[in-house]
C-alpha cells in the first residue's frame, strides 16, 4: 500500500480519446462494471442466439433431413420443411411459455427463484464480489424453511411467515460467513462460495438420511411434506413466490440507489480504496452485502420448497444457483435487468418442454443451447458488435474504433 | 527527419477534437506541443502514431505523404512514441523489453539475448541513457523505466520521437535527467515532439513551441516568449501564475503531531519521529522529493495507516487512534495525492462523488434513506461555485479532465466545515487555469481560519502557497523554514543536507 506505482493517478486523461491504460485491470480501482454488457449488446446477443438456434433446429429436423436427400430435384421441399420446423419450434416455445394462462403461471413460478437468486448475485456484484455461492445459500435457506414448515404446527399465516423467515435467515447466515471471512481474513469469495456450495449440498444429502428430515417409512432422499399452513398461498393460480421476488427486486433497487447502505456498497464495489479514504468501513460493507445476498438466495430456496415443491429432495434446487449467475450477468447486475433476464430464462425453460412436445419435437436441450449462446455472446461483446457492424465509438471505446470500422 | 502535419482534423460525433492542425517539426528540433488537458494534443499524436484515422488532412515525412493504419506502420516509418503509461512487460529485463516484437533468434528459434543486450548497451552509450540491460523492469524507478521506453523507440530506428506528457510521473531530478537526454537526442539529429502543459519545461528545453487550444493551433513561437504570454495563449485569458495572497492571520495551534513514526509492511521506517504543528490561518507546506515519507505521514494523520509510535492532537484532543471516518468527522479535509485511486469513484457521477464522504450527514440522509433532491441541489451549487466543467451532474467523474476531476474532490472537501485541510499534490496533472482556481480556493480556506497542510513535489507550488515550509528527507523533517529561503538552500535540504533541527 505504501509504494504503489505511479501509473494510476497522475495521468490526466484527455476527454474524447482516452488511451487504453495497461494497468486498467486492477479490480480495486475499476470494479467489475467493465464485465457487464450494454443493453444493445444484450438484445443483439439474444437475437443472434435465436438465429443460431434456428440453424440447429433445421439441421436436426427429421423432415428437413429427409427432404434434403432430394434437395436438387425439389429444393422447395427442403426449404419449406426448414421454415416449418423453425416456425413450429419457436411458436411452441412462445405459446408454451406465455401462450396461455397456465403457461404464464408456469413461467412465473419458474422465474421466481431465478430472479431471487439472480438478485443475490447482482447485489454482491455491485459491492465488488463474485457470489458463486447462491446455490449453497439457497440450499441452506430451503433446509431451514422446510424444517420449520414440516416440524412445527403453527396457525395459518404465522406458519408460512415463520418458515419464510427461517429460510431467509438460513441463507443470510450462509452468505454472511463468506462476507465475514473476506472482511476479516481477505479470503477470496470465489473460492469460499464454491467450497461452501459443496458443504451445503452435503448437509442436504446428510439431512435427508436423518429421522428429523426423512419421510417416515421411506428410504428415498425426500423430506416430510411441508405443512399446508406453511406453503405459499396462490393468487390467480400463481403462488406468491413471484410476488416476493418482485418485491425483493424493488427492495434491492431502493437499497442500491436510494440508501446510504447501497451507496457504500456501490462505492466499495467500484473503488474500495477511495471508499476507505472517504471513511467507509470496507469490511463492514463486504459482510453486510453478503448477508443481504445470502438472504435473497435464501428466498429463492424458500420459493422452491414452499411454493414449487412441497418437500425437500436431494435435487430440489437443480442448477438455479448457477443459472442465477447468468441471469444477473445478463441483467447487467441491475434489479430490473435481473427481473427481465429471470423471466426470459423462466420462459425458455418452460417453453422448452412445450417445444419438445410439439410436432417438430425439437429437443429440450435446445433451450439450454439458447441460454448458453446468449451468455456466450454477452461475454464476447466484440463478436456481437462485429456481426451487427456496431460502431465501438458509440460505446465509448474510441481508440479501438478503427478495429471494427476499417 | 522532417515531419509535417497538414490540416489534420478529427471529429468524434459532433465534437471536433482536432480542427485543421498544421505543424512542422524540423530535423534535430525539440518541438513543444503545449495545451491544457483536453485541448486535443493526445488526439493529434494518436493520429500521427496510427492509433486514430484522421478525417481530413495528411502527414508528410521528408516530403512524402504517408498514412498509417496501425502503430506498426508509424514505427516502420521512423516514428516512435513514449506513452504516458508505459507499455513495458514488468517481469522482463530491459533488453527483453527492447527486443520485444522484433526478437532476433539463433538457430532453432532460440532467443539471442546477448545481441539484444548489446544493442541496449550501444544505444545507451550513444545517447547517454544509463540503463542496465539485464535489470528487471519492475525493479527500476519510474524515470529509468521511461528511459527504457525511449530506448525501445530508438532501437526501432525512430527519427521522430513523440513524448506524451513525459514529466507527469517524474521527480524534479528525473525531469532534469530527461531534459539532458532530450538535448543529447536532438544533438544526434532526432526530432522530438514534446507534449506537456508545464510552462517551465517548455521554456527550458523547447526550440519551438506550438500552442493548441480547443483543438486548434493558437500559434507557434519560440522559447523567448514569457510564461505568462504562453499561459494566456493556452487558456485564452490572462492567468495569474503567482499565487495572490495576503499576510497570514495566524491563530492557535490546531493540529499537532508529536514524535510520529510509521513503519511500512516491509518493516522499513518510512516516517521517522516527526513532530510539527499547524496553526489556524496558516499554510504549512511539506516539500521533498517523492517517496521521502510524505505520503505515509499524511495517511497517518488521517488515520488511514496506524502509526507505530507518536501522537496526533486536534485542538488539543488526542486523535491518534482515529480511523478515517472519525478524522473526517472531527473536521479534517483531505485531498489525496492520487485522486483516481483514493479521491473519487470513477464510475460514480459528479453528483455522487460530491457527497462521497458526506452521504451520512443530516443534510443528505434520513436514517438510511438518501435525500436525492438535497444531493442534486448540492451538486448544482458545487458545480457552479467551483466551475466544474461537466456535461451534467450525472456524468461519470472518470470522463472529466484531470483538472475538473480535482475540482470535484476539492469542492467536496471544502464544502464541509473544516478545522484542517490536508491537500496532497493538489494540482498534479491539472491544467494551468484550474491550478490558479484551486490555489485561490486553498488560500481562501486559509484566510477563513483553517489550518492548511500542503504536500507537493512541485517547488513552485510549495513556495507560492506556504507560510512555512517543512522539508522531508528519508522520513524525517530535516528543517522547517520560511518561504523566503533561497532555492538552492531548499534544494540542498531536499537532498538530505539537514541543517538545524527545529520543530
Amino acid at each position: 500500500m505504501s509504494e504503489t506505482s505511479h501509473s494510476g493517478g497522475a495521468g490526466p486523461t484527455p476527454t474524447p480519446a482516452s488511451a487504453p491504460s495497461p494497468q486498467a485491470g486492477s479490480p480495486g480501482s475499476q470494479g467489475f462494471a467493465s464485465y457487464l454488457p450494454t443493453v444493445t449488446v444484450t438484445l443483439a446477443s439474444i437475437l443472434l442466439a435465436l438465429v443460431i438456434g434456428a440453424v440447429l433446429i433445421i439441421v436436426s429436423d427429421d423432415q428437413v433431413i429427409e427432404s434434403s436427400s432430394y434437395i436438387f430435384s425439389y429444393p422447395w421441399d427442403a426449404l419449406s420443411a426448414a421454415a416449418e420446423a423453425v416456425q413450429e419450434s419457436y411458436w411452441a416455445l412462445v405459446s408454451g411459455s406465455v401462450g396461455s394462462w397456465a403457461a404464464i403461471t408456469a413461467t412465473l413460478e419458474r422465474a421466481a427463484p431465478l430472479i431471487s437468486a439472480g438478485l443475490a448475485v447482482a447485489l454482491a456484484f455491485r459491492a465488488g464480489m463474485f457470489n458463486i455461492g447462491a446455490q449453497g445459500q439457497l440450499i441452506i435457506g430451503a433446509i431451514c424453511a422446510a424444517y420449520v414448515g414440516f416440524t412445527y404446527d403453527l396457525p395459518p399465516v404465522v406458519h408460512v411467515l415463520a418458515a419464510l423467515l427461517a429460510g431467509l435467515a438460513g441463507g443470510a447466515v450462509w452468505g454472511g460467513i463468506i462476507g465475514f471471512l473476506k472482511a476479516r481474513t481477505g479470503a477470496h469469495e470465489v473460492i469460499t462460495t464454491i467450497m461452501l456450495n459443496y458443504v451445503a449440498l452435503s448437509i442436504l444429502t446428510w439431512a435427508l438420511t436423518k429421522n428429523a428430515f426423512q419421510q417416515p417409512g421411506s428410504n428415498n432422499p425426500r423430506s416430510e411434506k411441508v405443512d399446508d399452513h406453511a406453503t405459499f398461498p396462490d393468487i390467480f393460480g400463481v403462488h406468491i413466490g413471484i410476488l416476493l421476488a418482485l418485491l425483493a427486486a424493488a427492495g434491492v433497487w431502493w437499497l442500491l440507489e436510494r440508501s446510504t447502505v447501497g451507496f457504500e456498497m456501490r462505492a466499495v464495489g467500484a473503488n474500495s480504496e477511495a471508499s476507505r479514504t472517504a471513511g467507509m468501513s470496507v469490511a463492514k460493507v463486504y459482510t453486510l452485502a453478503m448477508v443481504v445476498a445470502g438472504l435473497l438466495a435464501g428466498l429463492a430456496g424458500t420459493q422452491q420448497v414452499l411454493g414449487h415443491e412441497d418437500s425437500l429432495t436431494a435435487n430440489f434446487s437443480g442448477s438455479i444457483g448457477f443459472d442465477a449467475i447468468t441471469v444477473a450477468l445478463l441483467g447487467r447486475a441491475t434489479p430490473l435487468g435481473t427481473v427481465l433476464a429471470g423471466l426470459l430464462f423462466g420462459a425458455l425453460s418452460v417453453g422448452g418442454t412445450a417445444m419438445q412436445a410439439s410436432t417438430a419435437s425439437t429437443p429440450l436441450a435446445l433451450t439450454q443451447v439458447l441460454q448458453a449462446l446468449i451468455v456466450l455472446f454477452v461475454a464476447a461483446p466484440a463478436l456481437v458488435k462485429a456481426v451487427f457492424r456496431m460502431s465501438a465509438a458509440e460505446e465509448g471505446g474510441t481508440v479501438q474504433a478503427k478495429g471494427w470500422n476499417s | 527527419m522532417r515531419l509535417e502535419i497538414q490540416g489534420l482534423t478529427k471529429r468524434f460525433g459532433s465534437f471536433t477534437a482536432n480542427d485543421s492542425i498544421d505543424l512542422v517539426v524540423e530535423p534535430g528540433e525539440i518541438h513543444c506541443l503545449l495545451g491544457e488537458n483536453g485541448a486535443g494534443k493526445s488526439t493529434l499524436m494518436n493520429m500521427l502514431y496510427g492509433l486514430l484515422a484522421p478525417d481530413e488532412g495528411q502527414v508528410v515525412l521528408d516530403g512524402t505523404p504517408v498514412s498509417f493504419s496501425t502503430p506498426a506502420d508509424a514505427i516502420d516509418a521512423g516514428i516512435g512514441m513514449v506513452h504516458q503509461h508505459f507499455m513495458l512487460v514488468p517481469v522482463f529485463t530491459v533488453a527483453e523489453n527492447v527486443m520485444l516484437g522484433r526478437e532476433k533468434t539463433r538457430t532453432m528459434g532460440v532467443l539471442n539475448r546477448a545481441e539484444a543486450a548489446e544493442t541496449v548497451r550501444e544505444l545507451s552509450a550513444r545517447y547517454k541513457l544509463a540503463v542496465d540491460p539485464d535489470a528487471i523492469v519492475e525493479t527500476l524507478p519510474v524515470g529509468v523505466q521511461q528511459r527504457v521506453e525511449i530506448l525501445k523507440a530508438l532501437a526501432n530506428n525512430a527519427e521522430v520521437l513523440i513524448l506524451d506528457e513525459p514529466t507527469a510521473v517524474l521527480t524534479p531530478q528525473e525531469i532534469d535527467e530527461l531534459m539532458s537526454i532530450m538535448a543529447s537526442l536532438r544533438d544526434n539529429g532526432t526530432s522530438i515532439v514534446f507534449i506537456t502543459h508545464k510552462l517551465r519545461e517548455v521554456k527550458a528545453i523547447g526550440d519551438k513551441i506550438t500552442v493548441i487550444r480547443r483543438g486548434k493551433v493558437v500559434g507557434t513561437t519560440g522559447p523567448s516568449t514569457s510564461e505568462s504570454e504562453l499561459a494566456q495563449m493556452m487558456v485564452g485569458r490572462e492567468v495569474k501564475l503567482v499565487v495572490d495572497k495576503a499576510d497570514a492571520d495566524i491563530g492557535d495551534v490546531v493540529l499537532e503531531a508529536k514524535n510520529l513514526t510509521v513503519i511500512d509492511a516491509r518493516g522499513t521506517t518510512v516516517v521517522d519521529d516527526v513532530s510539527f504543528s499547524v496553526r489556524a490561518g496558516e499554510v504549512l507546506g511539506i516539500a521533498g522529493v517523492q517517496g521521502n515519507g510524505q505520503t505515509e505521514l499524511i495517511k497517518a494523520l488521517l488515520g488511514l495507516i496506524r502509526p507505530a509510535a507518536g501522537e496526533i492532537f486536534l485542538d488539543g484532543r488526542n486523535i491518534s487512534g482515529h480511523g478515517p471516518r472519525q478524522s473526517l468527522d472531527a473536521g479534517i479535509g483531505y485531498v489525496p495525492e492520487d485522486r483516481s485511486h483514493d479521491g473519487f469513484v470513477g464510475s460514480f457521477s459528479v453528483r455522487e462523488n460530491l457527497i462521497l464522504d458526506l452521504y451520512t450527514t443530516q443534510a443528505f440522509c434520513t436514517g438510511i434513506a438518501l435525500k436525492p433532491a438535497a444531493i442534486a441541489d448540492n451538486a448544482r451549487q458545487r458545480i457552479e461555485e467551483f466551475d466544474i466543467r461537466t456535461r451534467d451532474m450525472d456524468t461519470p467523474v472518470a470522463s472529466l479532465s484531470g483538472g475538473n476531476q480535482q475540482k470535484v474532490v476539492v469542492a467536496r472537501e471544502l464544502s464541509r466545515d473544516l478545522k484542517v485541510l490536508i491537500a496532497s499534490q493538489p494540482t498534479r496533472g491539472v491544467d494551468v487555469g484550474s491550478i490558479e482556481f484551486i490555489h485561490n480556493r486553498i488560500v481562501a480556506e486559509r484566510d477563513a481560519g483553517t489550518a492548511v497542510i500542503i504536500v507537493s513535489t512541485e517547488l513552485e507550488e510549495v513556495f507560492g502557497l506556504s507560510d512555512r515550509i517543512a522539508v522531508m528527507y528519508d522520513g524525517r523533517i530535516v528543517d522547517i523554514v520560511s518561504p523566503d529561503i533561497r532555492r538552492d538552500e531548499i534544494g540542498l535540504l531536499m537532498a538530505g543536507a539537514g541543517s538545524s533541527e527545529t520543530t
